[in-house]
């Protein structure tokens, strides 16, 4: 296969995501404009940021004036698991020019990891150059639409009515990008372990519940794996 | 509406920006080619089923949509979507059936 054919294997996986980060997308334009933001304000958030949950958050705090210090840190925290995004694909992109693990980063949204792990964990033998090729197709449906969302949302000011429910997208979404990775015993028993946890800690301020189930839930993983492997003959 | 002057929101978009652009970079861009350990590794296998489980998990029982009162069909539609994905492996025909039975269970059974 040609780099041109893994961009476009990318293209199509990322496609079926249109569904989440439009509706989101315009929900953010209509929400950033109802808050008091400019045009201008409101692009520069999906241009700039370009994370849905942490502009939301961002926003939300903003008109209730919040001291900036506390939106930023707010929102931040939000986005910390983006960091484990990073680790975790670095052993698959880490060789890449700088610029384009640059360009990469930029565009590493939930989204974009998640199919773009999928396809490099099934498929060790792609190359480095390959995988970019993939996730940058990926990112070719999702990314640019989010900015277009926003737009049509800001510029419209009327978001899609909750009789469609659209709000379930999203874990729908993920939940049918998870599933087919529960590839082991290891690995059901990290999502379990994260789906416990974070429903312990759902009250936890500034989404540290989240993160410390993804802590705790990578910490069961690997030991379940080390447990097994010593089991085995 | 927020009272903070344009000169204050500009300034939390840029910073929010540059932050959550040196999150994204930072492993990527400061390891790099390095090889990581072994025992990184097995931690870093498991990121995409610790991560994302915790993010949607308390989307799906406590749903802002209904109040935050758990909903027999978004509850429905989750099973369906996890379990369609995990044995026949495919995202899309995961999604179609997560989201028939969602609006089946909405408008069909008025659930």
């Amino acid at each position: 296969m040609t780099h041109r054919s893994y961009y476009w294997m990318g293209v199509r996986h990322g496609a079926p995501f249109l569904l989440v980060v439009a509706p989101f997308g315009a929900l953010f334009g209509v929400v950033g404009t109802e808050a008091g933001l400019n045009l201008a304000q409101v692009m520069g958030f999906s241009f700039l940021v370009i994370a849905g949950a942490s502009q939301f958050a961002a926003v939300q705090l903003l008109t209730e004036n919040a001291p900036v210090l506390i939106v930023l840190a707010t929102a931040l925290a939000v986005n910390l698991r983006m960091a484990m995004y990073s680790a975790s694909l670095t052993p698959y992109l880490g060789k890449s020019p700088l610029w384009q693990r640059a360009l990469a980063a930029y565009f590493l949204v939930d989204q974009s990891y998640a199919v773009g792990i999928n396809r490099f964990e099934d498929h060790p033998e792609m190359t480095v150059s390959q995988r970019m090729a993939y996730l940058f197709g990926v990112i070719t449906p999702i990314c640019p639409n989010w900015y277009v969302a926003t737009l049509a949302g800001a510029l419209l000011g009327q978001s899609i009515p909750p009789e469609y429910a659209l709000d379930f997208a999203i874990p729908i979404t993920f939940l049918a990008l998870v599933a087919p990775a529960l590839r082991s015993a290891a690995h059901i028993a990290a999502a379990g372990v994260s789906v416990v946890m974070a429903l312990l800690l759902a009250g936890l301020p500034y989404n540290a519940g989240m993160l410390v189930a993804a802590l705790v839930a990578m910490v069961t993983g690997a030991q379940v794996e080390l447990l097994l492997k010593r089991r085995a003959p | 509406m927020t009272a903070m002057s344009d000169a204050q929101i500009w300034l939390t978009i840029v910073l929010l920006g540059i932050g959550t652009f040196l999150i994204r970079f930072s492993f990527l861009g400061l390891i790099g080619d390095r090889d990581l350990p072994e025992w990184v590794l097995r931690y870093l296998r498991y990121t995409p089923v610790a991560v994302l489980p915790a993010l949607i998990a308390p989307l799906v029982v406590w749903p802002e949509a209904t109040g935050g009162q758990p909903d027999p069909a978004r509850l429905g539609a989750a099973a369906v979507t996890a379990l369609v994905g995990y044995f026949t492996k495919n995202v899309l025909l995961a999604i179609c059936c997560g989201g028939i039975t969602l609006y089946g269970m909405i408008y069909g059974l008025g659930a």
